[in-house]
């Protein structure tokens, strides 16, 4: 391309965007926006708390495993949060994705925790097939409108890297998904369990990050 | 960051520019001065950004054109091949207008083109590694133009170099004498008229003959002619 026919192929992009240039709200900060979609899952989660058997609940709090299994998903889901929308922003660290890394590690190690204590303790409740199953649908159900809700919102920045940031966003729904399983989880963990569990959580991962990503990169 | 250099004014005058298509500054002592010139110009761009978020389409056009050569000479150091620098370019000014509103003005602003920049270039180059190379089509890679320099490149040179330097040799006093200071040696015409000892004017018809004697010699490609032409008394002009 010679030097005039490229600086008027610039000019004329350049008049395009400045003439049709409209006035834009500038984006909250990324750890604002993450806590807003953090106080939309907390509300999801405050809505079927009707639902909820509380009394078993408090007594499965009492167990040290699952507690830290819970926790463990809480702080997994805000991190993941923070690193999608850190990521979608341009000009941010990409260390930022590192970030749920360390609690989803402390997620895994007290789950699998959970395991070994059905092992080792006689008469613990472990979990038929069709409890599972229904586990599942839940992980699902819930994953599915909190990964929409969280890539809608990451569509309005502008993700340089579509696939990690819809990942990040899949770990984050998934993690906040497991958390708000707690509650109506009414058996203690297996091995069997503990896998469909991560089952899920990859699988809702791997289609945000196919999915999402495509959504990202359209935007 | 608060714009504290309102837009458009003060800002640095086009002039040298590094690899990264910033202003160098050429006094040695200015290292200091350098890093607050390129902090201004950050903050200019900055404030541009801000008024451009604001709808000010003239900030903004101003800062797209500040950006160009800044975006070029980063896609360059990230590695794209020189005819594709246009086109990351492009696809990063498209990138700069979808993502203005994610621009934090308390934040310096190269950072965030930066980073826009780079991960368009990197997009560019792996768009053209999946690109079908034509060299795997075997008549394709046959008909492939080497743009490198021909084997028998040197040596033609060295044959035209002397055929011209022949030719020149050839000439009558005056007219070699022209053409040796004033198109060889690039001397101006007072420098070549004292030491020549001959006028401007002698010198400029000088020269013309030359150069038409030269293309007459040279321009035919007859091998006869120019052995002809290389004869001694045979100077088909004369010296003034």
């Amino acid at each position: 391309m010679s030097d005039t026919a490229r600086t008027s192929s610039h000019d004329r992009l350049m008049d395009s965007l400045a003439g049709g240039l409209r006035p834009v709200r500038r984006l909250p900060g990324p750890a604002f926006r993450a806590l807003a979609w953090c106080a939309a899952a907390v509300g999801l989660g405050l809505a079927l708390m009707p639902f909820a058997d509380l009394e078993a609940l408090r007594i499965r709090m009492a167990v040290a495993d699952l507690r830290y299994a819970a926790l463990g998903a809480v702080l997994t889901a805000v991190a993941a949060a923070v690193a999608a929308f850190q990521t979608s922003v341009p000009g941010r660290a990409s260390a930022w994705a590192l970030l749920p890394l360390a609690p989803a590690a402390f997620w895994i190690g007290a789950s699998g925790a959970g395991c070994l204590r059905d092992w080792a303790v006689p008469g613990a409740d472990p979990a038929d097939m069709h409890q599972t199953g229904g586990c599942v649908a839940f992980l699902l159900a819930v994953s599915l409108p909190l990964s929409l809700v969280l890539v809608w919102m990451l569509r309005r920045a502008c993700p340089l890297r579509p696939n990690l940031t819809a990942a990040l966003a899949g770990l984050s729904a998934a993690a906040a998904a497991a958390a708000l399983l707690v509650p109506f989880h009414p058996h203690d963990a297996t091995a069997t369990d503990l896998a469909l569990h991560a089952l899920v959580v990859g699988l809702v991962i791997g289609a945000n990050g196919l999915a999402g990503g495509r959504l990202l990169r359209r935007g | 960051m608060a714009c504290a250099v309102p837009a458009g004014h003060d800002r640095p005058t086009p002039q040298a520019r590094d690899p990264f298509g910033w202003a160098t500054v050429a006094r040695p002592a200015a290292a200091a001065s350098g890093r607050t010139e390129r902090m201004s110009r950050d903050q200019a761009l900055a404030c541009d950004m801000a008024a451009a978020q604001a709808g000010d389409a003239e900030a903004y056009r101003r800062l797209l054109r500040d950006c160009l050569p800044v975006i070029a000479g980063l896609a360059r150091a990230q590695g794209v091949r020189a005819e594709a620098v246009d086109d990351v370019v492009q696809d990063v000014l498209l990138t700069i207008h979808r993502a203005r509103a994610t621009y934090d003005p308390a934040r310096p602003f190269l950072p965030w083109l930066r980073a826009i920049t780079q991960r368009r270039a990197i997009d560019g180059m792996r768009r053209a590694s999946r690109r079908p190379r034509e060299v795997h089509d075997p008549i394709a890679y046959e008909a492939e133009v080497d743009r490198g320099p021909a084997p028998g490149h040197r040596l033609e040179a060295r044959d035209r170099e002397r055929v011209l330097a022949r030719a020149v040799a050839a000439l009558p006093e005056g007219q070699r004498q022209a053409v040796e200071h004033l198109a060889l040696q690039e001397r101006s015409l007072e420098e070549t008229a004292a030491l020549t000892g001959r006028t401007k004017g002698a010198l400029k018809v000088n020269l013309h003959r030359a150069l038409k004697a030269l293309r007459r010699t040279l321009g035919s490609g007859s091998a006869d002619r120019d052995e002809a032409a290389f004869r001694p008394g045979e100077r088909g002009t004369h010296d003034v």
